[in-house]
């Protein structure tokens, strides 16, 4: 379910660094707790994004849900097929729904997240509270 | 993302289980601990207008008001002419202060010359109960009966082949706003061509204990149609496309009927019912503010409580705001000065600190093909 190669944040992103960029989207628990995505607002490409601020938003029917940079750094893509197919979040929310690709600033800043198994403690530590 | 926990213990339905039991993911719905959606708002909302969808809905409260008084009390409680009601009819309506705002907005009921039923708002249903009874100088009978019944909702195109296949009841011979007495699967039920969801269908009031019983047979007798769970997600954008007011939105204690476009349940010519002179006085004087439909037209959704700009001034509230699921379209409400926001006219809407344009619509946004 979640892949063991991704680092993930207590507001439920997670991130895949491959060299010195990396990949950003909402974990599966996130879209869970959302429902049906029907929206979804990021930053344009060269946008420097700081670590642990919003830099967008997704939104279900139901809710509007701030998403969190896990890391510092420049934004190089963004998913356009969003716009058009937002469920994309929720079917795929590890692979196809990814949101964008960020030049990392900072690799360190990588190694404060949690691992797959960490976060997997976290959320059925959050579903019990 | 963001959970919360809550101190407070929730009231539950007696169905709480059983939704649990299907997965539902449940919120906190004013006191309630109540199914917000099952397979998924979209696919609820849907199944609602293209064919058939099951909620529960006994979070709703009921009050009962019997006697040889019991008319007189309701129509002094009461803007809408109840003594226009026969036997089996029933009529959207409101409790209103003397101020003429809303204590609730309600659905009364004859059930006979001397019996009245009255659905009330969950949130609502202590504080009205109170509300009637403090009102009642002239000995009716009022009854809190919300803890006598389990309310379920059939709606959609298919809600009445579905239960037709539980009771020898003539569902066809209900008409819209009209309710019979009769069995469903043996158990004796209120059953009413009502509804929250702008569709067909029909609300049953049922002995709790059945309540379980009759929501997998009535989800059984629409499997064929393609039946689904509905929670309080779809019930909400259902209810916003048909332009439905939801209390704690579009009205409340601040809000009379003239502004929230309800003037409709107001029949000044009924003689004395509680709010009356306000309300006279305010149409005299001109309703001040009124509720307006609207469309986005730039990318953006409306939320509750986003503010309206026209001609570049804050001017008002969203009171509901959200996307439509069959119109596919991101649809709300808002409150406006009554001299602005003209039909076809353009406002915005404040969206995260950005002002996104909308156009004034005609409402409701949905209605039903009859």
């Amino acid at each position: 379910m979640y892949p063991n190669n991704y680092r993930y944040t207590k507001e439920h992103e997670w991130i895949n660094v491959e060299g010195d960029t990396a990949t950003v989207g909402i974990t599966d628990h996130a879209q869970d707790q959302l429902g049906d995505v029907v929206f979804v607002e990021l930053p344009k490409v060269g946008v420097a994004l700081q670590a642990m601020q919003s830099f967008g938003t997704v939104e279900s029917v139901k809710a509007v849900s701030d998403i969190y940079a896990p890391v510092s750094g420049e934004v190089t893509a963004v998913n356009e097929a969003l716009a058009d197919t937002p469920e994309q979040i929720n079917e795929d929310p590890h692979g196809k729904g990814w949101l964008i690709r960020v030049k990392l600033a900072d690799k360190k800043q990588v190694e404060s997240l949690m691992t797959a198994e960490q976060y997997q403690e976290y959320v059925a530590a959050e579903k019990e509270s | 993302m963001q959970s919360s926990s809550t101190a407070v213990t929730l009231q539950k339905t007696p169905l709480n289980g059983v939704h649990r039991a299907a997965g539902a993911r449940m919120v906190d719905f004013g006191g309630w601990d109540m199914p917000v959606e099952y397979s998924g708002i979209i696919s609820e909302h849907m199944a609602v207008r293209t064919s058939v969808g099951l909620f529960d809905v006994s979070h709703m409260g009921e009050i009962e008001i019997r006697g040889p008084r019991a008319l007189e009390l309701v129509e002094h409680l009461t803007p809408n002419a109840a003594s226009k009601l026969q036997d089996g009819q029933a009529q959207y309506s409101a409790l209103l202060y003397p101020n003429g705002t809303f204590v609730d907005d309600i659905l009364v009921h004859r059930m006979a010359a001397d019996h009245y039923f009255l659905c009330v708002n969950a949130s609502n249903q202590e504080k009205d109960y109170q509300w009637i009874v403090d009102q009642n100088k002239i000995g009716a009978e009022v009854e809190f009966a919300s803890e006598k019944y389990v309310q379920l909702a059939i709606q959609g195109p298919r809600a009445l082949a579905t239960l037709a296949k539980l009771t020898d009841v003539d569902l066809a011979a209900i008409r819209y706003y009209w309710f019979t007495r009769g069995e469903v699967l043996g158990v004796p039920a209120i059953i009413a061509r009502t509804g929250y969801t702008g569709e067909d269908g029909f609300e049953i009031y049922i002995p709790p204990q059945e309540g379980e019983r009759l929501w997998n047979a009535i989800f059984d007798a629409g499997m064929e149609f393609g039946i689904l769970f509905c929670g309080l997600g779809a019930r909400n954008t259902l209810r916003l496309e048909a332009a439905m007011s939801l209390y704690g939105h579009e009205i409340d204690d601040t809000t009379t009927p003239y502004e929230a476009g309800l003037g409709w349940i107001v029949k000044l010519q009924k003689g004395g019912f509680i709010g009356r002179d306000a309300l006279v006085a305010q149409k005299e004087k001109g309703v001040p503010r009124r509720l307006a439909g609207f469309e986005m037209r730039g990318r953006g959704i409306a939320r509750d409580g986003y503010r309206v700009f026209v001609d570049g001034s804050d001017a008002g509230r969203v009171t509901s705001g959200s996307p439509a699921p069959f119109l596919q379209k991101n649809i709300g409400l808002c409150m406006l000065p009554s001299t602005k926001g003209e039909l076809g006219s353009s406002i915005e809407i404040e969206v995260r600190s950005r002002l996104v344009e909308a156009e004034i619509v005609a409402t409701p946004f949905y209605s039903r093909k009859k």
